[in-house]
């Protein structure tokens, strides 16, 4: 492949949303009420949509007969470089909405960088997904602010979950191979800077939510190399199934 | 391209006209704002349209349906899903507005008074049954991407709002 670096940096950006939308897709019908599921799906089929355009350039790279299905359904799990964060499963709402909020921050932070790309396929597409976005982390923020400051339950439900959490936080800022060549080439964004600005938004959210920040300096990392945990395994089985057992079916 | 002008051929209006948004089958295409772009370049029509939100499952299917509505009229087109500039509530025009609110829609205010709705509870969007204002969030996300689920407080009816998008 000519381009192998935009390949493999276009697919670091995507495969979150794509992991992502899958995991909030798994609430279509199981939410904990009508509204929420409702909000989990829209944001699911905002992440997808965002995903088929980055797929869609991506296929456009590769320049030989993969499709934009090919790249999402049909890579090994160790080809998947989504950070482990976004894989977590839905163990309670409280979780969902953690992994949620934790992820958005640092989505919008992303995109307000990736606008000024001078690839100009990603810059619109960032540019797109921006509002999006800004709906996602609103609708996060507040399931933070709502549960942590709200009954003893709901409190200690969501320290529990940004307890649990908080270890994925940091690969965010790790950068891949690919970053480091397109952040050189104008095309990436320097994750590593986003990293203060990041913190700072997260811990206010926490403060003003009555939540206690972790303290651990403990982080887990791999995602970005291929190196799941083994809730991926799961999530890719059900995510590849169709295409799996029908190849090249379509809809 | 990055314009936000549109390109449409005179001749080409009235047929995109007849085509509306799945979705929302009271309004038209053209009225929503997607088609950015449409002309006649030796014999075949090339149409541009950009989505209303990323994943919004209506764009292959008004894809398909330009593509109908064409043949119909003897034209062969290709169609082409642009994402810059990105679309905004803006390009709804003013018929498509009336539309909306007739389809039991609100439309959407402007990009403060929008914010002031769904961020700080304030009760500015017009019920689409009674008129009042007296109407309050229910849901930032609703049956659609691209809406808002409010009731109003007065005559009790649930609506969706068409929210702001700029």
């Amino acid at each position: 492949m000519k381009n192998e670096n935009l390949y493999n940096y276009i697919l670091g950006i995507a495969d979150n949303s794509l992991i992502l939308g899958q995991r909030l897709g798994e609430l279509t019908g199981h939410g904990p009420s009508l509204e929420t599921d409702i909000a989990c799906t829209n944001i699911s089929l905002d992440l997808f949509g965002q995903v088929r355009s980055y797929y869609q350039y991506a296929a456009k790279i590769a320049g030989d007969n993969r499709t934009e299905d090919d790249i999402a359904m049909l890579r090994k799990e160790r080809e998947y470089v989504n950070v482990l964060l976004v894989e977590q499963p839905n163990t309670n709402f409280a979780y969902t909405m953690a992994r949620q909020f934790l992820f958005d921050v640092y989505h919008l932070l992303f995109l307000q960088e990736l606008q000024k790309s001078k690839d100009l396929t990603l810059s619109a597409i960032a540019n797109k997904s921006i509002k999006e976005v800004s709906y996602h982390l609103r609708f996060s923020s507040d399931w933070i602010k709502r549960l942590g400051d709200g009954t003893e339950v709901s409190h200690q439900k969501m320290q529990d979950a940004i307890d649990g959490l908080w270890t994925y936080t940091d690969e965010l800022f790790h950068q891949a191979e690919a970053d480091i060549a397109m952040v050189s080439e104008g095309i990436g964004v320097d994750v590593t800077k986003l990293k203060e600005a990041y913190y700072n938004k997260v811990n206010a959210v926490l403060e003003e939510s009555t939540l206690q920040i972790p303290e651990s300096k403990w982080f887990q990392k791999g995602g970005k190399k291929g190196i799941h945990t083994e809730h991926l395994g799961y999530l890719l089985a059900e995510l590849q199934y169709m295409q799996r057992a029908y190849p090249n079916m379509e809809w | 391209m990055t314009t936000t002008e549109q390109n449409i051929d005179q001749i080409l209006i009235p047929i995109l006209e007849q085509v509306s948004d799945p979705e929302i089958p009271v309004l038209s295409i053209m009225d929503m704002g997607v088609v950015r772009t449409a002309v006649i370049e030796n014999d075949i029509v090339k149409v541009q349209i950009t989505p209303t939100y990323s994943g919004c499952p209506a764009m292959d299917v008004i894809g398909d349906d330009i593509k109908a509505a064409l043949k119909a009229e003897g034209y062969k087109s290709e169609i082409e899903l642009i994402l810059a500039p990105a679309w905004t509530t803006d390009w709804i025009t003013p018929r498509g507005r009336k539309a909306l609110e007739d389809y039991g829609i609100a439309a959407p205010l402007s990009a403060e008074a929008d914010k002031d709705v769904l961020l700080n509870g304030k009760r500015l969007v017009k019920c689409t049954n009674c008129g009042s204002t007296n109407t309050r969030l229910v849901s930032q996300f609703g049956s659609t991407a691209c809406k808002a689920q409010f009731q109003c407080d007065d005559c009790q009816e649930p609506f969706d709002y068409f929210k702001c998008l700029k």
